[in-house]
């Protein structure tokens, strides 16, 4: 593929084939858009080029496709890849590149790409195709209401907070009239208008954006829980009603500036909160969405399309090649490799053959498969682990609901403080009563604290995304403040889940030959011994070796190297040709095995030449990472699904005490949920794999693998690679914790000196409207500032750890 | 200073289209997707013709 003849050189056949399909359509300046955009990953872009995609041309039957004007087809496509800018540009060409595709249209916060297409002039497959051959994979959208329904409320909610923010402005333009007013001696005839004009703008906003907290406040008193809306909307009715009855009045003060205010700075913090809610369950949707609607049900011999969910167990499915596994199941017949990126992360797909079990969702690459179902539709483990993510993200972040508890307490105490300062005061001088109230009220509007907490953890939480630490809910925050314990998963966390080779006994002379053969197949153990030989020797593939014949055999590879019989591969292969492993080699084997790796035979003819021992490595920074969580008070232990022993010697490596091999997910679990009742438990692992014990866990951190799967089980999922992330996060949890207390306390002692003072009648109404504001930019300026300067402490003493 | 009996109930009705025109705004959608219309206007239709022809150029 390099060709020094030409400017363009491509690491594959796929790059080369998406280039040309880009050039042919006369679209080549993608590539210059895709440098200008300092993106370079658009050499990852992955073809697939053998899928089908005829199932796409049923897509009338799915469900999203929309009948539009002129015989027009609509349908959404869900779309992986999806780096830059320049992809958006690319995908909405699509018109020029497909003849009959009127429009292409990209959300990329979805992911999706809707196409509208003439159906007589082109099926949705061969759009689909093109957009495989350009490296962006399509996937079909199931129908989901939740969706639609979702869009709505953020529609509903963002057209509230306008009219909230447009009363609240006007009403303070109208507000600074008056108090203007008081020292310019404003005519009694201005005033009243203007405390009119005030007064319609705040019913506005009170009848209108308002009503959300009256009818939560209505909910928690018929259901008798205390609940945040019920001091504010008492705080509201009794704020209008008064500033109502003074406006009709002529007289006393009207407070309709201030709760206007209230109303949206309160509406904007739901939604802003409705939002991170929102994502998180977009992520949940997706695996969802991307389960396939419709089976192939063997019935009699015959395939019969049947839909996915009317699949019951002991049904038999057959897949082609190509297509997504509709069901959970037993391979009966066929050997195939399948594509369970989804679900595991792992990116390279697994070997499935008679006996096997396969899961919903995931994509079977090459053969055909029949399958006999065990568990279909909702009982599928893609969904069970779906519904327990769903549960989990229903909860609201405990320290908003704290926040807004101790706000609503707050509002609660003022009410009374001014109740008080109204009886005090009519009884020493009436005429100023109003005024000292007015004063309190105003003075200790919560808004700071309202305002504070939200944006501490916002910023905190974006802080965390730039350094790539993705945190779904600010509830983690709050539980990696206290040290708990916490359970690493072993491969793929503590160790690099990738095999190599540790050590070479024998004939080194070999390497290059073993990894000419290895070349050829893509599994775990090939690609260690290729990489192997690649270190010994950069230069290894520059002479190639005389191989051929080479066959897979049961448990290793045959080959003819030269004229000699080449055997790579376990035991069982060896005996199977009759290779007699002498008594020094048995010996070297036990060693290797002791240590938990695997060895592998290279022999030739009937002697063996070498044996290359291969394991599994410890992430560097895992030593450093264990260090310093068991300084910082935390229980470490391990949970992992391989052998016991390969655990014990991660575990006495590492000296973690606690540690438990041989588990399946569903035993994670149990292990999580006992943890749980001891305290909080923080669970580490990769992606869907551990998704059930990830979601129970207090806080699930998924590490590597794949965004989507993963972050949809888990609050909190490190896109960088290696653990140093876990610390970053538990340093920034604790500044969070600080920043949110030092807020508390300066808007607390604000509040006490603020409310005093109005108390006695020092501060006057219009003294308490300027400071209201001053503490509410105190707060929110401390919340900015703390959390910024929390996060770098944190990595340097790593590096002294470990290198 | 009457003229604010005038001016006063003009600026809300100014407002309140305001507000409207907001709600229609939200109402038909364009709210929705906050994150690709950033990227999508950063590459000019004519802009991309004349990068085209520079290529050729070369």
């Amino acid at each position: 593929l390099i060709d020094s003849v030409h400017a363009e050189q491509f690491c594959c056949t796929g790059c080369r084939a998406a280039w040309q399909l880009i050039n042919a359509c006369g679209l080549g300046v993608f590539y210059h858009m895709v440098d200008a955009a300092g993106d370079k990953r658009p050499g990852s872009l992955r073809t697939r080029g053998d899928r089908r995609f005829e199932e796409f041309d049923h897509v009338e039957s799915l469900g999203r496709c929309a009948k539009g004007p002129n015989d027009l087809a609509k349908a959404q496509l869900r779309i992986t890849g999806i780096h830059c800018s320049a992809c958006v540009w690319l995908l909405e060409k699509l018109p020029t590149m497909v003849r009959g595709v009127v429009r292409a249209h990209v959300n990329w916060s979805k992911s999706t790409v809707t196409v509208v297409w003439h159906p007589e002039q082109v099926q949705l497959s061969s759009v689909a195709e093109t957009l495989n051959r350009l490296g962006y994979s399509p996937s079909l959208y199931r129908d989901d209401r939740d969706d639609d329904h979702r869009a709505l409320e953020n529609r509903r909610q963002l057209i509230q907070i306008g009219i909230a923010a447009a009363a609240a402005g006007n009403n303070m333009l109208i507000a600074t009239a008056l108090y203007l007013g008081m020292f310019s001696h404003m005519s009694a005839d201005i005033e009243t208008l203007m405390r009119i004009a005030s007064c319609v703008v705040g019913l506005v906003s009170f009848l209108g954006p308002g009503r959300v907290f009256l009818r939560g406040a209505v909910n928690a008193v018929r259901t008798w829980t205390p609940h945040m809306d019920l001091p504010i909307a008492l705080a509201l009715a009794i704020g209008t009603t008064v500033g109502f009855v003074n406006t009709v009045r002529g007289t006393g003060e009207i407070y309709f500036d201030s709760l206007s205010v209230l109303i949206c700075l309160l509406l904007i913090g739901r939604w802003i909160q409705f939002r991170q809610q929102t994502r998180a369950a977009d992520a949940v949707a997706l695996l969802y969405k991307l389960t396939p609607r419709r089976a192939r049900k063997l019935v009699n011999g015959k395939t019969v399309e049947v839909f996915a969910d009317e699949l019951i167990p002991d049904d038999l499915a057959s897949i082609r090649p190509g297509d997504l596994i509709p069901a959970d199941g037993t391979v009966i017949e066929g050997v195939s490799s399948v594509d369970e990126s989804i679900l595991t992360g792992e990116s390279r797909a697994v070997q499935r053959q008679f006996g096997h079990s396969v899961a919903a969702g995931t994509m079977n690459v090459d053969g055909f498969l029949t399958i006999r179902v065990t568990a279909a539709a909702s009982e599928t483990r893609i969904h069970q682990v779906m519904k327990l993510v769903e549960e989990a993200g229903a909860k609201k972040p405990a320290i908003v609901l704290w926040a807004n508890r101790i706000g609503g307490y707050f509002v609660l105490i003022v009410m009374g403080l001014s109740l008080i300062t109204l009886l005090i005061w009519l009884q020493f001088d009436p005429s100023r009563a109003t005024d000292r109230v007015v004063a309190v009220l105003v003075v200790s509007c919560p808004c700071a604290l309202a305002m504070a907490t939200p944006l501490a953890i916002s910023v905190a939480l974006g802080r965390l995304a730039r350094h790539r630490i993705l945190v779904k809910s600010g509830d983690v925050l709050q539980s990696m403040i206290d040290p708990g314990m916490i359970w690493l998963d072993k491969t793929g966390t503590l160790t690099s889940g990738k095999m190599r080779v540790q050590s070479w006994n024998g004939d080194k002379h070999w390497i290059p030959i073993v990894a000419e053969v290895e070349r050829n197949f893509d599994h775990p153990i090939a690609n260690a011994l290729v990489e192997f030989a690649n270190e010994v020797n950069p230069l290894l593939g520059a002479h190639p070796k005389d191989v051929h014949d080479i066959k897979l055999a049961a448990g290793g590879v045959v080959a003819t190297a030269g004229v000699h019989r080449l055997l790579i591969g376990n035991r069982l292969l060896l005996e199977s040709f009759g290779v007699v492993v002498g008594r020094d080699w048995l010996t070297l084997e036990s060693r290797i095995l002791r240590k938990h790796r695997s060895p592998i035979w290279i022999a030739i003819e009937n002697e063996i030449a070498a044996v290359a021992s291969l394991g599994d490595t410890i992430r560097l920074d895992s030593y450093a990472l264990v260090r310093k969580l068991k300084r910082w008070g935390w229980k470490v232990g391990i949970l992992s699904g391989d052998h016991n022993e390969v655990v014990e010697s991660v575990a006495r490596e590492l000296e973690i005490e606690k540690f438990m091999g041989g588990l399946s997910p569903e035993q994670k679990l149990s292990f999580v949920n006992s943890s749980l009742q001891d305290g909080a438990t923080v669970m580490v692992g990769d992606g869907v794999n551990d998704g059930a014990a990830l979601a129970a866990a207090t806080v699930g951190i998924a590490v590597d693998g794949g965004a989507e799967a993963s972050l949809s089980a888990a609050p909190v999922y490190l896109a960088r690679s290696g653990l140093t992330g876990i610390c970053d996060l538990i340093t920034v949890a604790i500044a969070t914790k600080k920043a949110l207390q030092l807020n508390f306390v300066v808007s607390i002692t604000y509040n006490i000196f603020g409310v005093g003072l109005a108390m006695i009648g020092v501060l006057g109404p219009l003294f308490a409207a300027i400071l209201m504001p001053l503490s509410s930019v105190t707060v929110i300026a401390l919340s900015l500032n703390t959390a910024r300067r929390s996060m770098d402490r944190c990595n340097p003493s790593y590096t002294q750890g470990n290198l | 200073m009457s003229v604010l009996y005038i001016a006063m109930p003009v600026a809300l009705l100014i407002s309140a289209i305001f507000v409207l025109a907001f709600v229609r705004q939200v109402n038909s959608g364009q709210l929705d997707d906050l994150e690709t219309p950033p990227r999508r206007m950063l590459y000019d239709d004519s802009d991309l013709v004349v990068g085209n022809e520079s290529r050729q150029r070369k």
